[in-house]
């Protein structure tokens, strides 16, 4: 991927303040296996008292136990879900509802699929000004990530890396300050998934827009963040936030801090032998 | 040369797919003749597949086998159009208003089970005869099923979609012509596939009542007269026309717009 159009000013600070999250609960009956005695209308806590900062120009990697409430708050971030206590601010404005600002870009495509790849990557240009402009744009982000030929391809008929590379392209496109990634790479075979990692890594290096990322690979958290934050198991709560200040690319041998962190990380998470 | 045994062998397959349907019609045919020869009734009770064909001629030369098609014909479209034109817009405002849905559901699955032939009596008391009433009836075949395949179409849309829209400000306008439209287009083909042929079976019954044309009437009035092999040829035409129908609408699920869902089987 080339990024020589896409500087901008460095934006997307994150403060998240005092944020919690529960649901009552709507199952009469516990399920199977779970001890947890929670009764019919009790409170679920989902997070508990999140309070992060994350700088302009970030790459955060939130790791956690499945099923913690990453995704949530993720979603909270993004605006399409409320907290019950707490805020987010982004660039010091509260968060209120979804925006083009902060694009999400989901786990499974989000691609739509009665779209092609052109429309799909055009539709947050609907109002630009001058078709040929609007036009050269679309064009511009498909050959950014490597798409050109495929301009009217129904997403079906892509691979699960060309589909993930079309919603990136869509999301860059209307020139977020900040991009929201929920598990990216899950379902990418083992070499696009490296691939792709090494594609999001340069793209951030250069655009430096401020991407927030969820995922449950600890490689993926320590290869490419600017800061790595683990979450505990339900209700969630940070149970460390560290920066890694570390050249890119990176590779565990030349940074033994970046090893212990690695282990230590896996140690938190329950697995005593990282291989 | 391996290219030509290839091809040989789409072709034969294609003739295998061609020719089965027509061997299952023969068999038929055959039946109908056995049965005829064997029950010892006269013609005039139960006519054979040579006496239906010479009598389907007779109606094709005068004509009036088309007359009666194009009105059955006619009332279907109409009827039906009437039905999409309002069940599809009130099933996506049922599947997008939760409260409108609770409001009205309830009526709908009331009213749903009630055949459009019970509705005959008040279908002539209120639009007199002629085309009006088979109209209406045609119309109430169909709508009910299409409103209820709409709605739950558009319940069914991924809600990721509508997470998508509110992220690239999609206006609600914008909403239900670029997500949900197109998102319910291929369940919408289907269920019309379903509910033309609901239309087209009512048709028949619909032109037992109040009107003088139609295939309907057509069997009615040869079986006043007591021409059986006139019935038949009523009969054979509505499944040929049904045929057709099913068809046209099975090539309109084809098109590029109702086919993004291909890849998902």
């Amino acid at each position: 991927m080339q990024f020589r159009l896409l500087r901008n000013g460095r934006m997307g600070k994150i403060e998240i303040q005092h944020l919690t999250k529960d649901f009552p609960n709507r199952r009469r009956n516990a399920r199977p296996g779970d001890d947890s005695g929670l009764q019919f209308g009790d409170r679920i806590e989902v997070l508990r008292d999140i309070d992060l900062t994350f700088d302009r120009g970030e790459m955060i990697c939130i790791l956690g136990p499945s099923g913690c409430g990453k995704s949530t708050l993720l979603k909270i971030i993004a605006g399409f879900e409320n907290p019950s206590t707490g805020r987010v601010l982004i660039d010091d404005k509260p968060v209120c509802g979804p925006s083009s600002n902060h694009i999400f870009v989901f786990q499974h495509s989000g691609l739509l699929p009665w779209m092609t790849v052109w429309q799909n990557v055009g539709m947050g240009l609907r109002h630009m000004p001058g078709n040929g402009q609007r036009q050269e744009k679309i064009q511009e982000y498909i050959d950014l990530v490597d798409l050109t030929g495929f301009e009217n391809y129904f997403p079906y008929q892509l691979s699960g890396g060309m589909q993930r590379r079309a919603e990136l392209a869509r999301a860059l496109a209307v020139n977020p300050d900040m991009l929201i990634m929920d598990e990216p790479f899950s379902g990418l075979d083992f070499l696009t998934h490296m691939k792709m990692r090494e594609e999001v890594v340069n793209m951030h290096e250069f655009i430096g827009k401020t991407i927030l990322l969820v995922t449950h690979n600890i490689d993926d958290a320590l290869i490419m963040g600017d800061r790595v934050v683990l979450m505990s198991g339900r209700p969630s709560e940070v149970k460390l936030m560290r920066k890694l200040a570390f050249e890119h690319p990176r590779n565990y041998e030349e940074e033994p801090e970046l090893n212990e962190l690695r282990e230590e990380l896996y140690f938190m998470l329950g697995v005593s032998y990282a291989v | 040369m391996p290219m030509d045994g290839s091809l040989k062998t789409i072709y034969r397959a294609r003739l295998v797919s061609l020719s089965l349907p027509l061997v299952g019609f023969a068999l038929g045919l055959l039946l109908w003749e056995v049965l005829v020869r064997a029950s010892g009734q006269s013609a005039h009770v139960l006519p054979g597949p040579l006496q239906v064909v010479t009598s389907m001629g007779e109606l094709i030369a005068d004509g009036t086998i088309f007359k009666h098609a194009v009105a059955s014909l006619f009332r279907v479209t109409a009827g039906f159009y009437l039905a999409i034109l309002f069940g599809i817009p009130l099933g996506i405002l049922l599947g997008r208003l939760k409260s409108a849905w609770h409001v009205l559901n309830p009526v709908i699955q009331f009213l749903r089970p009630i055949s459009p032939l019970a509705w005959i009596p008040l279908a002539m008391l209120w639009f007199g005869i002629g085309d009006k009433p088979a109209i209406f009836l045609i119309f109430l075949s169909s709508f009910f099923p299409l409103v209820v395949s709409t709605t739950v179409a558009v319940g069914a849309i991924n809600p990721v979609y509508f997470q998508v829209a509110a992220n690239f400000n999609l206006t609600r306008l914008e909403v239900i012509t670029k997500i949900v439209v197109p998102a319910i287009v291929p369940s919408v083909v289907t269920a019309l596939r379903i509910t033309v042929m609901i239309a087209w079976v009512v048709v028949v019954a619909a032109e037992m009542i109040a009107v003088q044309s139609g295939l309907g009437y057509l069997i009615l009035d040869s079986r006043n007269a007591l021409r059986l092999d006139y019935v038949m040829v009523g009969m054979i035409v509505i499944g040929m026309i049904g045929l057709i129908l099913d068809w046209a609408m099975r090539r309109l699920g084809r098109i590029e717009f109702a086919r993004w869902n291909a890849g998902q089987g």
